[in-house]
């Protein structure tokens, strides 16, 4: 079937598939009328049940905490797959010095990196409390180590990383998230109960197995970046390698 | 359905066109950030400040930096 | 006028389709992949929201204003970063056609040798 016949048939099913969407669409609720009970219910309950502000990171890590398990399986799943299709043996004296050479640009970004480091660290803790948490922190905390790769050079970003480093900070970040619910589970209660002191709301120790939750989510989502990174970057570092 | 919204929602309808009418790689990389930034205005005025944040910290980044190796890659051959 | 979010949705989902369908390039696709992954964020999003309400984040506002609903976003939250380490996923896929068969055309891709 020739290209143009291809996108004629397309534009034909297309039309049809949107036209179906459409109409289930004109069978939800309209816009900014929300019908459903079960997001009121959380949004009263959740500050005083569970003592944290920031309702979003109760249900990620306790009420739908299970979900959240499957989506971390994913990540985890996801970085072992692209370690797996770009790893291979490598001679590492084949690296490339790509080493910046301006003094300013090196200072500044080695600077900023540190910085944006306290800076993930800070929006990992403040989860319960403010926008944040273990996923948007995990991800500041890796774009921490690529600045530095991006100011410096390749050897001082592979220094900072060692290989074991992230495989263990992967596995303990996704083995703290199961072993607290089977602890909740040997407590007499289901799966990821919240089971801590659950503190004062408003404050960094607050909710519980929450904040214990989200520092885990935050270190493997973090390791799970780095990896990516650094697969991505060796291989461009290798290839470009003068041989 | 307030007016900021429908501004918001506009912009990320064009730039999800622009996105898919990019034939140029390193032009897309540039449009595919820009993209990222409507959808965090979006979900911002959707009163979503963690989708956003999200969305802010992966689209200026995380994806980014992936589709950069990809394309010195593709074209080093 | 108060659907348009919903058609926003679908737009999205069709205009990143029709990416897919007539890419030039494996990267290309990848980043129409997301662009269709975005539509299901946004009818998340918007099935979740309140008129004249706020953020369900309690720290400044006192216990009880209107607030949207917190569970979508807890699921859109997780997604997109999940989403993008799959994607990921598949631009190292992408690179490793681009290493062994010399091109990332998806046209040229179709026969399988051997």
């Amino acid at each position: 079937m020739t290209r143009q016949a291809r996108i004629g048939l397309f534009a034909v099913s297309a039309a049809g598939l949107a036209a179906l969407m459409l109409w289930g669409a004109s069978g939800l609720p309209s816009f900014g009328h929300y019908r459903g009970p079960y997001g009121q219910i959380v949004n009263h309950v959740a500050p005083s049940e569970r003592h944290v502000t920031n309702v979003v990171t109760a249900v990620v890590f306790d009420y739908r905490g299970v979900d959240t398990l499957g989506e971390e399986f994913i990540l985890f799943a996801a970085a072992m797959g692209v370690a797996l299709l770009l790893r291979e043996v490598r001679d590492p004296r084949a690296r490339r010095n790509d080493r910046v050479s301006s003094d300013a640009v090196r200072l500044a970004g080695v600077g900023f990196a540190a910085g944006l480091f306290v800076l993930g660290l800070s929006v990992v803790a403040h989860g319960p409390i403010t926008p944040g948490g273990g996923f948007q922190g995990g991800v500041v905390l890796a774009s921490a180590f690529a600045l530095v790769y991006l100011a410096g050079d390749y050897r001082s970003y592979r220094k900072l990383t060692p290989s074991f480093g992230i495989d263990l900070a992967k596995g303990t970040g996704l083995g703290v998230f199961t072993v607290v619910g089977i602890v909740s589970l040997l407590l007499g209660t289901a799966y990821l109960h919240n089971f801590g002191p659950l503190g004062t709301a408003g404050t960094l120790a607050s909710g519980g197995t929450i904040s214990i939750l989200n520092i885990a989510t935050g270190l493997e989502v973090m390791a799970a970046f780095v990896l990516l990174f650094t697969e991505f970057l060796e291989e461009l570092a290798v290839t470009r390698a003068p041989r | 359905m307030i007016p900021l919204q429908a501004v918001a929602m506009g912009f990320v309808a064009a730039g999800a066109l622009a996105v898919v009418l990019s034939r140029d790689l390193v032009r897309l990389t540039m449009l595919s950030s820009l993209y990222a930034l409507t959808l965090v205005v979006l979900f911002l005025v959707f009163q979503a400040p963690d989708v956003a944040l999200s969305e802010l910290v992966v689209g200026a980044v995380g994806f980014p930096l992936a589709i950069v190796v990809a394309i010195v890659l593709e074209r080093g051959r | 006028m108060s659907y348009l979010p919903y058609a926003l949705a679908v737009w999205l989902f069709v205009v990143g389709l029709y990416g897919v369908v007539t890419s030039r390039s494996l990267i290309h696709l990848v980043v129409c992949l997301t662009v269709m992954q975005s539509s299901t964020y946004v009818l998340l999003l918007s099935i979740g929201y309140v008129n004249r309400a706020t953020a369900p984040i309690f720290a400044d506002v006192p216990r009880g204003t209107r607030a949207v609903d917190p569970v979508v976003q807890a699921l859109t939250l997780t997604d997109v970063v999940v989403g993008v380490a799959v994607a990921a996923l598949l631009l190292a896929l992408s690179m490793q056609v681009q290493k062994h068969l010399g091109t990332t055309d998806p046209d040229e891709l179709q026969q399988m040798h051997g």
